[in-house]
């Protein structure tokens, strides 16, 4: 019972610094927006183009954008030593660990998932294409969410942490990248999108069940 | 209750103390004292399960505290050289949320009284980076008034503080111990507590 009191409150407490700094906490959508919008700009209007090319693009923008605030996500508690708190907490570890990944989700992935159609729209990419990409955007951004997570774990503490999150988490992004664009790509093409959404499923469900224990044991060693 | 064995500390290739042991009982305070870089902070962090020791065990209640995990964590308060606040939360919000962090939610009331008993009862509302470092140190240490931890393990708690601080910090350690609580603590200045603090000297 406390233990689930203490996860919602660090969830409160993320969330609640997010809305402290609104520029910070904003960036990634808007990354993604311009990201998504720079394309079909430099491209030139080519419907036919741009449709084939539309998922791959949203995907990975939305994969980057997720990855801009992944440095700073233990990096602050780190510095200010509400880390080492979260660490002695009688609560478990892996909850708290847990509800950081949450609140890192909440503030810079849903945002992603809900300007994803309104960007989809510049691609021509048709309205039962767009749901499936919500889908595979609401499975997916979770798994880079946890993934990242992880990666922002073990750099902590690191000089020039940010390239090396970046170095260790691409590859590990793979798998959602390729199963989530594939399902966008699958429903354009008529071949249906359940299998690439239920392997993204399995990733997230995967993800879900491992990253919050190797987050917690990396965090540890980082404080050690 | 707490008791240590052989500590060793090595960090890199240096060995910045070995076979430092001591036994705290209930009630008992321990004031750890060294020249700068002699390994208090590092000693602090092995006692209180951040960091473990290159040898030597540390027990409470006769079990190593490895194996206890969140049991020994409830009954331990840290605060370390960093206060452990968020600049963008006000001294309330902080207050509340380390209360929450530590299995004991506080309404706002109780958190209000608690931050005027440490002497930051006008500055609630302010948001950490606005406060003084006293200020801040201040709003670190109210967590002393809520706190069931039966040790406390503080680093450096007068660094910062003004007069009168020193003395509520004294007041509050010693309301501790009498209780039947145990501290350890680093400090380069003396505590001004009545109870009395076995030393324990590093480098010597």
């Amino acid at each position: 019972m406390s233990a689930a009191a203490a996860a919602l409150g660090v969830l409160r407490r993320d969330l609640l610094l997010a809305l402290r700094r609104k520029s910070d906490a904003l960036a990634p959508v808007f990354f993604f927006v311009i990201v998504a919008s720079l394309f079909p700009l430099g491209i030139g209007p080519e419907p036919e183009l741009l449709r084939r090319i539309g998922p791959g693009v949203l995907w990975v923008g939305a994969l980057l954008a997720t990855m801009l605030a992944l440095a700073r996500l233990f990096a602050a508690d780190y510095e200010d030593g509400t880390l080492e708190q979260l660490a002695l907490s009688p609560e478990p570890f892996v909850l708290l660990a847990a509800a950081k990944v949450a609140a890192h989700w909440l503030v810079s992935g849903l945002p992603l998932i809900v300007a994803a159609p309104v960007l989809a729209l510049q691609y021509g990419l048709p309205a039962d294409t767009i749901a499936v990409l919500v889908a595979s955007l609401l499975l997916g951004t979770p798994v880079l969410s946890l993934v990242g997570a992880i990666g922002a774990a073990l750099t902590l503490g690191v000089r020039g942490g940010g390239l090396l999150v970046a170095l260790i988490v691409l590859p590990l992004y793979v798998p959602a990248l390729v199963f989530g664009a594939g399902a966008v790509d699958a429903n354009l093409a008529g071949t249906g999108a359940v299998a690439h959404l239920s392997l993204l499923g399995a990733c997230l469900v995967i993800a879900a069940f491992f990253a919050p224990w190797a987050i917690m044991a990396a965090l540890r060693i980082a404080l050690e | 209750m707490l008791a240590a064995t052989a500590l060793e500390c090595v960090r890199g290739e240096r060995t910045l103390f070995s076979g430092v042991s001591f036994a705290l009982a209930a009630g008992a305070g321990l004031l750890v004292q060294g020249a700068n870089g002699a390994g208090k902070t590092s000693l602090l962090r092995i006692l209180v399960g951040l960091a473990p020791p290159a040898e030597g065990t540390v027990a409470w209640d006769g079990q190593p505290i490895r194996s206890l995990g969140e049991a020994f964590r409830r009954e331990v308060l840290w605060c370390g050289h960093s206060n452990g606040l968020k600049d963008d939360l006000s001294a309330l919000e902080n207050v509340r949320a380390a209360a929450a962090l530590a299995g004991r939610p506080i309404a706002e009331a109780e958190a209000r009284e608690v931050l005027a008993r440490a002497g930051v009862g006008a500055q609630a509302e302010l948001p950490a980076r606005s406060l003084s470092q006293g200020q801040r140190r201040r709003t670190a240490l109210a967590r002393l008034l809520f706190t069931r931890a039966k040790l406390w393990v503080l680093d450096e708690p007068v660094a910062a503080l003004d007069a009168g601080g020193v003395e509520w910090l004294a007041a509050a350690l010693d309301r501790h111990l009498a209780a039947g609580g145990l501290a350890v603590v680093t400090s380069h200045q003396l505590l001004a507590t009545r109870s009395r603090f076995d030393p324990l000297r590093l480098g010597a």
